[in-house]
C-alpha cells in the first residue's frame, strides 16, 4: 500500500532518522535544559500561556449521550483544583495516588492534578475485581484513591488489605448517604476555582506514573515511569498520529491502560489536540455514530476492536459519514492483514499498526504516514531509537527474516525506569546493554519488523497482558480446584483468550455448572479479561519431577502440536 | 422461576454490587455493565440454562445489550424455553 508523505509531521522518514535528536524536541515543546517539565502543566498551562485557554481539549460523551466540552482553561482549573485538594489532604510529592475511574471527566483532571502536585498517578483499570485492585494498591501502598460511587463498593472490599490507604474521594456522587466511613465527596465543577497552584517542579527523572503489567511468574510489576516521558510522548503523537491543530482525535484505550494515558491524555494534550472521549463500551454503531457527530479526523484503536467491526460488516458503515477520517492507527496485539486490507477498502484508509509495551511508554516501532504500509507488518523504529533482533546469546541478527529476541537499546525518554519495588525482576530485563522486550519479531530485507509471536507463557488478549500465574493462583482459591494451569489460547477476535486446564478436588464433578462457577470466580477476582473463557478438566496436570506445570506441553495439546521432549515429566 | 426473572438475577449477582437495579431494557453492554470478556461468561449461562449454542456471529454485542434482547436470542434458539 503506497502513499505519499507530502504534508505529514513527520516528512520523509529516512531523513528524520538522520537528523533526529532528543534535544531538538526538547526545545520544540519549549523546554529549557534545568528549567521544571511536569506532564500536568505542560498539558493544560503551557497550551493556555500559548492562547489556546479557549479551545476545546475533551468532548466527552456520556453513556446516555449527554455531550460536554471542556477548554484547555478548564482543564488547567479543574486539575488545578485536584491538586490542591489532595495537597489539602496531606498527600505530598512521590506519593501513589490510585485513579479508580471509569472514562469520566474527573478522571482526566484528577490525573493531571496529581501530576502538578509532584504524586505518582497509578490508573487502575476499572473492571478490576476486588483481589487485582487489592494487590496493586498494596504493591505500591497508594495513600489515596479517586473513585466513583459504584467502584467504591468494589474498593471496599478491597480495601481491609489496604493500610496505607488513607483517603478515599469518591466523585459524581449523587446520594452521599450511600458513602461508607472516611469516604469523601468531592465534585470539581462545584468547588472554587483554583487559578493559581504552585505545580511541583519535576525534573526529568521525576517519576510521574505507576502502570501495572503482567509477567511470566509472580504478581503484577508496576512499571514505574518519569515526567521526562512527555518527550517521546510528545513527539510519537505527533509524527505517528500526524495530529494537526484542527484535527479531533480518538483513542479508544481505556486509560487504566498505558495507551489510555501515554496517548488518551499525554500526547493529544501536550500538542494542544482537541480529543473525544466516549464514555460508552464497545457498540459498533454508537462508534460510528460518535466518529460522524464529532467529525473524528484521526482514530487510535485496537486489533480486537477492528475486527470486531469487521464482524459486523460493511452495511452498517454505509450508514454513516465517515469521512471526517483522514489517518487510523491501531496497537495492542499484531495487526493482522486481513484487517488492514479491510478497513483500506470500508474507511478508505488502512490502520497503521504501532508497537510498544507498558515498559516503553511510548510508540517504538511503527508504520509511520505518508510510508508503504505492508499490511501485518510493525513497521519500522521510530527515529532515535535502536532496535534489533537478538539471537540466543543476545547478539543482534544481521540475516534478514531470522526470528529472534525483539530488543531495544537504552535509554529513551518514555522508559519505564524500575518495577515498583522489584529491582532485580528490573535489571533481568536487560541483557547485554539491550532492553529484552519478550517478544519475537524478524527484520526483512527492507528494514520493516514483523512479531513472530511472544518469547514467554505471557497471554495477550484483546492487547492487554494477562499473567498466567495470577490466573492460576485465583483458580487455586475456588473451592473445587485442586491443580490449575492457564495458557493464551488463540481466538480470531481477541488473538487469544485465557483457557485454564483444572484438576478438581475429590468430591467435585466437571460440570457446566462447575465451569461457568470457576470462569465467573475467576472474573470477579481478577477482571473479565482474565476470565478464563475455556476450561479442560483433567485428572491431574502435567508436572516436572520438581513439580512445576509444564505449560509448554498443555499449549502444545492445545495446537496440536507435537508436545515435544518430555523427559523431565513427572511420572514418565 | 421465568426466564425473564432468572436472567435478571444472573446478572444481579454476578455482574452488578449490592443495590443495583436492572430491568428489562437496562442497557447492560453500552453501559459497561457487561463488557465484550464478561458477554462470555454471561452467553455460557444461557447455552447451559436452556441447551442452546449460540454461534459467534449472533453473539454481538447488541443482541445482548438488554434483558429483552437476550430473552429474544434465547427464543431464536429455543422457541420453548420459559
Amino acid at each position: 500500500m503506497n502513499s505519499t508523505n507530502e504534508g505529514t509531521n513527520i516528512g520523509p522518514y529516512e531523513e528524520r532518522v538522520k537528523d533526529f535528536s532528543w534535544d531538538a524536541v526538547s526545545r520544540e515543546l519549549g523546554h529549557e535544559d534545568g528549567a521544571p517539565l511536569n506532564i500536568g502543566w505542560y498539558c493544560t498551562d503551557r497550551i493556555c500561556k500559548q492562547g489556546l485557554g479557549g479551545k476545546t481539549a475533551l468532548i466527552w460523551e456520556s453513556t446516555q449521550g449527554e455531550e460536554r466540552k471542556y477548554t484547555f482553561d478548564q482543564m488547567r482549573l479543574y486539575s488545578n483544583a485536584y491538586a490542591k485538594l489532595l495537597q489539602e489532604l496531606g498527600v505530598k510529592d512521590g506519593e501513589r495516588v490510585a485513579i479508580y475511574l471509569d472514562r469520566v471527566p474527573s478522571l482526566y483532571f484528577s490525573l493531571l492534578g496529581i501530576l502538578k502536585l509532584g504524586a505518582i498517578a497509578v490508573p487502575m483499570f476499572s473492571a478490576f475485581g476486588e483481589e487485582a485492585l487489592q494487590v496493586r494498591l498494596a504493591n505500591c501502598d497508594a495513600v489515596a484513591c479517586i473513585t466513583s460511587p459504584r467502584l467504591a463498593r468494589k474498593l471496599r472490599k478491597a480495601r481491609p488489605g489496604l493500610p496505607a490507604l488513607k483517603r478515599v474521594i469518591v466523585v459524581d456522587v449523587d446520594d452521599e448517604s450511600k458513602l461508607k466511613g472516611d469516604e469523601m465527596a468531592y465534585s470539581v465543577e462545584d468547588a472554587p476555582p483554583v487559578d493559581d497552584f504552585p505545580v511541583f517542579p519535576a525534573t526529568e527523572e521525576t517519576p510521574s506514573l505507576l502502570h501495572y503489567t503482567s509477567g511470566t511468574t509472580g504478581q503484577p510489576k508496576g512499571a514505574l515511569h518519569v515526567h521526562g516521558s512527555i518527550l517521546s510522548q510528545y513527539i510519537t503523537t505527533k509524527w505517528v498520529m500526524d495530529l494537526k491543530p484542527d484535527d479531533v482525535y480518538w483513542c479508544t484505550a481505556d486509560p487504566g491502560w498505558v495507551t489510555g494515558i501515554s496517548y488518551g491524555v499525554i500526547g493529544p494534550w501536550s500538542l494542544g489536540a482537541t480529543q473525544l472521549v466516549l464514555e460508552v463500551g464497545f457498540i459498533p454503531a454508537r462508534w460510528y455514530s460518535a466518529i460522524e457527530k464529532h467529525r473524528v479526523s484521526v482514530w487510535y484503536s485496537a486489533p480486537t476492536a477492528i475486527r470486531l467491526l469487521m464482524r459486523e460488516g460493511e452495511e452498517i458503515v454505509k450508514q454513516y459519514d465517515l469521512s471526517s477520517l483522514r489517518h487510523l492507527c491501531s496497537v495492542g496485539e499484531p495487526l493482522n492483514p486481513e484487517a488492514v486490507i479491510w478497513s483500506e477498502k470500508v474507511y478508505g484508509l488502512p490502520f497503521h499498526d504501532t508497537w510498544w509495551q507498558t515498559e516503553t511508554g511510548a510508540i517504538m516501532i511503527t508504520n509511520y504516514p505518508g510510508m508503504e504500509v505492508r499490511p501485518g507488518s510493525m513497521g519500522k523504529p521510530f527515529p532515535g531509537t535502536a532496535a534489533a533482533v537478538l539471537d540466543d546469546r543476545f547478539e543482534p541478527i544481521t540475516e534478514p527474516n531470522k526470528p529472534g529476541k525483539l530488543a531495544l537499546k537504552p535509554p529513551w525518554a518514555s522508559m519505564f525506569r524500575e518495577y515498583w519495588g522489584n529491582r532485580t525482576i528490573y535489571e533481568s530485563k536487560f541483557k547485554n546493554g539491550w532492553y529484552i522486550t519478550g517478544d519475537r519479531a524478524r527484520i526483512d530485507e527492507d528494514g520493516y519488523y514483523w512479531f513472530e509471536g511472544r518469547d514467554d507463557d505471557v497471554i495477550n488478549t484483546g492487547g492487554h497482558l494477562v499473567a498466567p500465574f495470577e490466573v492460576e493462583s485465583a483458580l487455586l482459591e475456588h473451592e473445587a480446584v485442586a491443580e490449575s494451569a492457564a495458557i493464551g489460547t488463540p481466538d480470531k477476535v481477541n488473538m487469544e483468550v485465557v483457557k485454564a486446564y483444572v484438576a478438581l478436588k475429590s468430591g467435585f464433578e466437571p460440570t457446566k455448572d462447575l465451569e461457568l462457577s470457576i470462569m465467573n470466580f475467576v472474573r470477579k477476582r481478577l477482571s473479565p479479561l482474565a476470565m478464563p473463557q475455556y476450561i479442560e478438566f483433567m485428572d491431574k496436570l502435567p508436572k516436572t519431577r520438581s513439580g512445576k506445570i509444564m505449560r509448554r506441553v498443555l499449549r502444545a495439546m492445545d495446537r496440536g502440536e507435537p508436545i515435544g521432549d518430555i523427559s523431565t515429566l513427572e511420572d514418565e | 422461576m421465568a426466564m425473564q426473572d432468572l436472567i435478571i438475577e444472573y446478572i444481579k449477582d454476578e455482574y452488578l454490587e449490592e443495590d443495583d437495579e436492572v430491568g428489562l431494557d437496562t442497557p447492560l453492554i453500552s453501559s459497561g455493565i457487561v463488557d465484550s470478556f464478561s458477554m462470555v461468561s454471561l452467553k455460557t449461562f444461557l447455552e447451559n440454562k436452556y441447551n442452546i449454542s449460540i454461534p459467534d456471529e449472533k453473539a454481538a454485542p447488541e443482541a445482548f445489550d438488554t434483558v429483552r434482547k437476550i430473552i429474544d436470542l434465547v427464543h431464536e434458539f429455543n422457541p420453548d424455553a420459559e
